[in-house]
Order: structure tokens, then sequence, then C-alpha cells
């Protein structure tokens, strides 16, 4: 067997894995931003609050009204997606005309205001919340101890992520979508619903952010700051993918959870930054990202 | 009302021929700390409850003090903190400076007290070095410091048998200095220190630090870290089964807010050293039930830190007669306390307050009661072995 700087392969192959399971959450977080602003050209800085909120209702749901973590994986998102409906309607609507930067100070503003509610609520420390029945244990893989729930967090990403590109891609709604985009007058006058369509696509990547909340709610500490630190390394990620690309928002989520394990393993000091390393690098040698149109 | 009260102490005063009673003594007091961070539900608004419930046990208006409280928020950032403790003893009138959780912060706010001729009392913070390093003849380190933290629990797991030690560890001031009294503890207690892993601060994942401590074959896996941090590792912990494999965990620093975000299904069976818990005997139980009241939730040791400092700090106010800060920090050294939270103790010559510490190991869900029902107490730890001992640099005793 190999040995890599004194690594033995066992060590490597769980880091490995580990970066995967991390990889899933970064993938499904940069989809949703990439579909929001592939589409709606909208920098959106309240995912880490919406995916915080993903978090507090699967928790909500539990605790106030008694339904488990399978409905929360469903009303959850459509929940959070709900607020982003508003979001939308009330205030991002307006902006669409302006620069970026004011779709970002809005949105940024918001997260700001949801977090501070949350935490003035909820105080910081975090709220349990336990890891289904049927999921709880794992399999001893030889190298490691693999947690189903951890499985499970791969196996639902990978179709939320694929099923979210094929839908955009590969379907007439898909197309409607990107030709909306394009030119959302001549889609009008098609007969199309722009408005609404644009809508409903922020509310479904904000309804992504949901999701992936409530995938991290038996994991991670359900509190208020849970998306604050996470949505910075998202941006990254999506940076690095080229912003707006669904396939590249995808991949670089993956592949940069894979790194970011591997430098825990040989430099943990470094795990903090590496994947900000990695974005100065392409941003200095393909600024339009890896997986970018170009601008 | 304020009138037939100042009326009537000046009556007695003229009665008993004190001097000092006749005029009211104008105290304000600041309670700085964390109020939206990490350290937000240890310290927070809980601890500007304390102290106002200090000043309310202690008659403060009665006996001719007039206090005032004000708080704010340092948002873990030596920069801040230190600008507020400055504008507050410049501009504000403040006294004393209560809480201060973060060592980083406490350390600049504990040099800035020491030159503006302000008092620190501190509760919050962790760092020996308040008290030994960079110890200041106007700071009171009241609640606990790691070195104490690491001989409760370090001690208690090595002796206990479980001699073979990996540490998670924050990488920075704080992880690394309790990291390395844990060592010390270990060390003499005859245990072993098979290896460390640093993890950047905050993080969220610990999977593959546990994965890498898992492998090193330790018996005990401590984390030198603190707040969320640990809270994630202990819950991710559980999750790789890394507990059912035989390894425990200790965590060196942990409150019982944290082991509350756990719920006792994922920290049961954590052994973690306390100078607090509301449930140790009447008088704690009738001021938590009180400070819950006002607050929805328990108090921490901090919180209970910054009751006890304060009433100290208020009594010799009171016997001292003026908010002189040599006279009333040297009434405070001078005279040992006991205290309903925090039992008999006294403040040394360095600042150090030396009080029991206490080990508490997390109940089973099945034997917990209710929602804060959550520790067993298993060892009291004596003040005098809990903490270092005095430096020669550190003792202001001749000054006072």
């Amino acid at each position: 067997m190999f040995e890599l700087l004194g690594i033995p392969p066992q060590v490597l192959m769980g880091q490995l894995l580990l970066g995967l399971i991390n990889g899933s959450f970064y993938a499904v977080l940069s989809l949703g931003l990439a579909v929001i602003f592939g589409l709606l050209n909208i920098i959106n800085f309240s995912h880490g609050a919406q995916y915080m909120l993903g978090g507090f209702v699967a928790w909500m749901l539990l605790t106030y009204f008694g339904i488990g973590y399978w409905w929360a994986l469903i009303l959850a998102p459509l929940v959070v997606g709900a607020t982003g409906l508003v979001l939308e309607r009330l205030a991002l609507s307006k902006l669409y005309h302006l620069d970026h930067l004011y779709g970002l100070l809005l949105t940024f503003g918001v997260a700001l205001i949801i977090q501070g509610l949350f935490r003035n609520y909820y105080g910081i420390s975090g709220q349990p919340y336990q890891i289904p029945e049927i999921l709880s244990g794992g399999q001893n893989l030889g190298f490691m101890f693999l947690p189903n729930y951890r499985a499970w967090v791969v196996v639902a990403s990978v179709i939320v992520c694929f099923g979210t590109w094929f839908m955009i891609e590969k379907t007439r709604l898909g197309a409607y979508l990107r030709a909306a985009t394009e030119n959302p007058v001549l889609v009008g006058a098609f007969g199309i619903n722009v408005p609404r369509m644009i809508m409903l696509t922020y509310a479904f990547g904000v309804g992504l952010a949901g999701f992936a909340g409530v995938l991290a709610a038996p994991i991670y500490s359900v509190n208020p700051n849970m998306g604050a630190d996470l949505i910075i390394v998202v941006f990254a990620v999506v940076v690095i993918g080229g912003m707006g690309s669904i396939m590249g928002a995808i991949l670089t989520g993956y592949g940069l959870g894979v790194i970011e394990g591997l430098t825990r393993v040989f430099y943990p000091e470094g795990s903090a930054v590496v994947i900000f390393v990695i974005m100065a690098i392409v941003l200095m040698i393909k600024p339009e990202g890896l997986f970018g149109r170009g601008a | 009302m304020m009138r037939s009260i100042a009326l009537g102490t000046a009556a007695v005063a003229a009665l008993t021929g004190t001097a000092y009673a006749q005029e009211t003594i104008d105290v304000t007091l600041g309670v700085l700390n964390d109020r939206s961070g990490t350290y937000a539900d240890l310290s927070g608004e809980g601890s500007v409850i304390a102290a106002r419930m200090a000043v309310e046990d202690f008659n403060a208006e009665e006996k001719g003090l007039n206090v005032e409280i004000l708080s704010a928020d340092h948002q873990n950032k030596p920069d801040v903190g230190s600008n507020i403790a400055r504008q507050w003893y410049e501009q504000e009138g403040v006294d004393a400076i209560l809480d201060v959780p973060t060592s980083s912060v406490a350390l600049a706010v504990a040099d800035i007290s020491n030159q503006m001729g302000g008092v620190l009392l501190n509760s919050g913070a962790g760092s020996t070095e308040l008290t030994q390093g960079q110890c200041a003849p106007t700071t009171i380190h009241w609640t606990y410091d790691t070195a104490a933290l690491a001989k409760g629990t370090g001690q208690a797991i090595t002796e206990a048998g479980a001699d073979k030690w990996y540490f998670l560890t924050a990488d920075y001031a704080f992880g690394h200095s309790l990291e390395e009294n844990t060592m010390n503890v270990v060390e003499e207690a005859g245990g072993e220190v098979v290896g460390s892993v640093r993890h950047p601060f905050p993080a969220t994942d610990f999977s593959s630090f546990l994965l890498q401590a898992q492998a090193s074959g330790a018996d005990v896996i401590g984390l030198a870290n603190a707040g969320g941090d640990t809270v994630n590792a202990i819950k991710q912990a559980s999750e790789f089964g890394i507990t059912q494999s035989g390894q425990s965990l200790a965590a060196l620093l942990m409150f019982i807010s944290d082991v509350h975000a756990l719920s006792p299904e994922t920290a049961q069976g954590l052994q973690l050293t306390e100078a607090f818990y509301w449930d140790q005997n009447d008088e704690t139980r009738e001021w938590s039930s009180r400070f819950e009241e006002r607050h929805n939730a328990k108090p921490t040791m901090v919180h209970a830190g910054v009751y006890s400092a304060a009433m100290h700090y208020l009594r010799a106010v009171e016997a001292v007669g003026s908010t002189n800060n040599e006279e009333v920090v040297a009434h405070m050294k001078a005279n040992s306390f006991d205290d309903p939270l925090f039992g008999e103790g006294y403040v040394r010559a360095d600042g150090r307050v030396i009080h029991d510490m206490y080990l508490f190991e997390v109940k089973a869900p099945a034997d917990s009661e209710g929602e804060w029902d959550l520790y067993e107490q298993k060892a009291v730890i004596a003040g005098e072995e809990a903490f270092l001992p005095m430096i020669d640099e550190c003792d202001f005793s001749s000054e006072g």
C-alpha cells in the first residue's frame, strides 16, 4: 500500500470521504447562489441567513408541532422559499433595474436583521436537533466509521444538485427561464409571465438554502450564526466555479470540500484559508472562474 | 421615596456620627462583554442582569451608594474593547469594569484600567496571564482560569486511569494556553500526550480532526476550545462513534449554556470543571431562580461571578467610603468573603480570587429531571489547589 507524506492510506481515504460530505453542503448552497445569480443577476448575500432559517424551521417544526425530520425536509424549504417569495416581491423586484451592488446590500442587510432577531430571541448557543432514528448509527468501512446520516447527506445533495441542473439545462421550463434572463421582453411577448417566473426562481434558490439548513441541523449546532461563517466560503466556491454556472457550482462545491478535507490532514492550520488561496489563484489565471462562460 | 431614604440615611449618619454617609457616593459600573457573538449566552445581557441584582441585593441605595450600570458589546475584539473602556473611564466616570470575556480583550482592558484608575473585575475570561505574566494591581480575576480548568478536568481523568491524551485545540491564544496548562497537569499526574491538532477558530466541521484523534490511539480527546466549537466537536464525536469505540472526551472549557445546547442525549458522561452550578445548595437555587425569572435561562458561572464580584466591590466601596481604586482594591484583598454563590473565598494579593472549583459529570437523559437538571457533582477541588501559585512579580500586597 502507498503512504503519502507519512499519512496512512486508510486515514487518507477517510479524509477524502469526509471532504466529499462537506462538499455536499458547499454544493447545495453554491448551487442556490448560482441559480439566483445566473437567472436573476442578484448576488444573494442573505443565503447564509436562509440556510440558518432552514435549520431553525426544522427545529421549530419539531419543538412546537412535533413534526419530525422527514417532513421538515420538505416543509422547511417550502417555508424558507415562501419567505424568499415575500422578499423578492416586496424588495428585490424593485432593484432589478439598478446595479448589482444594490441587491447585494439589500440582501446583506436582510441577513443581518434576520440573524439579529434570532440571536435576540434564541440566544447564540444553539438548539439541539437529533439525527432521525432510522439514520443513526453507522457503517464500519474498514478505513473509517461512516455515520449513516453523513452518507445520506451525500446522497440527498447529489440528487438535489443534479435534479436542479437537469431541470434548468434540459427541460422546457429551464429553457424558458434561461430565455427570460436573456431577453425578458421577448419571452413576455410569448405570453409567459416573466416576473412570476423570476419570483419563483428566487424562492427556489432560497428553498435550496433552507434544504441545506435542514440537512445540517442534526450534525451542526442549530444557531443564528451558523450561516454567517459558511456563506463567505460558499461565495468563494461560486467565484471559483464561475458566477452563474450551475454545473460549475456543483462540481467546485464537491471538489473544494475534498481539497479542504485533505488540507486538514497535511496542514490543519491552513484549512480555513485554503479555499481563499485557490480563489485568488483562479481569479489571477482565469478571472471568469473554472466553468465560467466568460463575461 | 429617594429623598426620604436619603434623609433617613443622613439622620442615621448624624446620630452615629459617621462622616461619610452624609453624602451619597456615586458608583458607576460598566459591564463590558460579548452581546452578539459566540459568548453572548454565557456572558451578554445575563451579566448585566447579574450586576443589577447585586446592586439590588446589596441595598445600595439605603447604604448611601448611588449605583449606575452601563453595558456595551466588545464584539470579542481587543481594539473595540479598549476604546470602550477608555471612553468609559474618561467620559462616563466609570469606576469598575465587569465581566470582559475573551482573554485578548480582557488583557487589553486590564492594562487600561490600571492606567486610568479603574478596577477590572473579570469574570468571563480564562487566561492565567491576567494574574501571572500580565498582572496589574487593579485586576481582580473572579471566576475561573485555564489552569483551574486543566487541574479539575485533566487531573481527575488522568488519575481515573485514562492517561493517553490527544488534544484538539482552537488555534489562538486561549486554546494554546488551555492546551499547555492541561498538558502540564496530565504529565504531572503520570499521563502521556500522544499528539494534538490545531483547528481554525471558529470551525464548523470537526470530523476530519476527530478522525485524526481517533487514529492516534489515545484514551482521551481533550477539547481545548470553547463555545460553539466545543458543541460542534462533541456533537460530531458522538456521531462518528468516537465515544462508543472506547475513547472519551474531555471538554476543558464548557459552560452550562453549552451543555444545554447539546442536550443530555449527546453530552451525557462528559466531565467538566466549573466554579458554580445553580443546583448546588439552597442559596444558589434561590438566586438562580430569581435570575431565571428575568433572563429565561439558568445562570452560567460567568453570570454568578459578575454578581459576586459586584457584591464584594460594593462592600468595599461602602467600607472605604469612596471609589478610590487603590483603597477599594486594598479592602477587597484584605477582607475574605462568604458568598451565597461561591462560598468562602478571598482575593489574593495578585488579584486571583481563590474559591473552590467543582468537577461535574453531565447526567444521562434518564436521570435528568428537567431542562436544566444537567450536572452531577463528582469532586470538589479546593481553591488553593485549583489555581496556580502566586508569582513574586505579581505580589502587590506591599503596595496596598
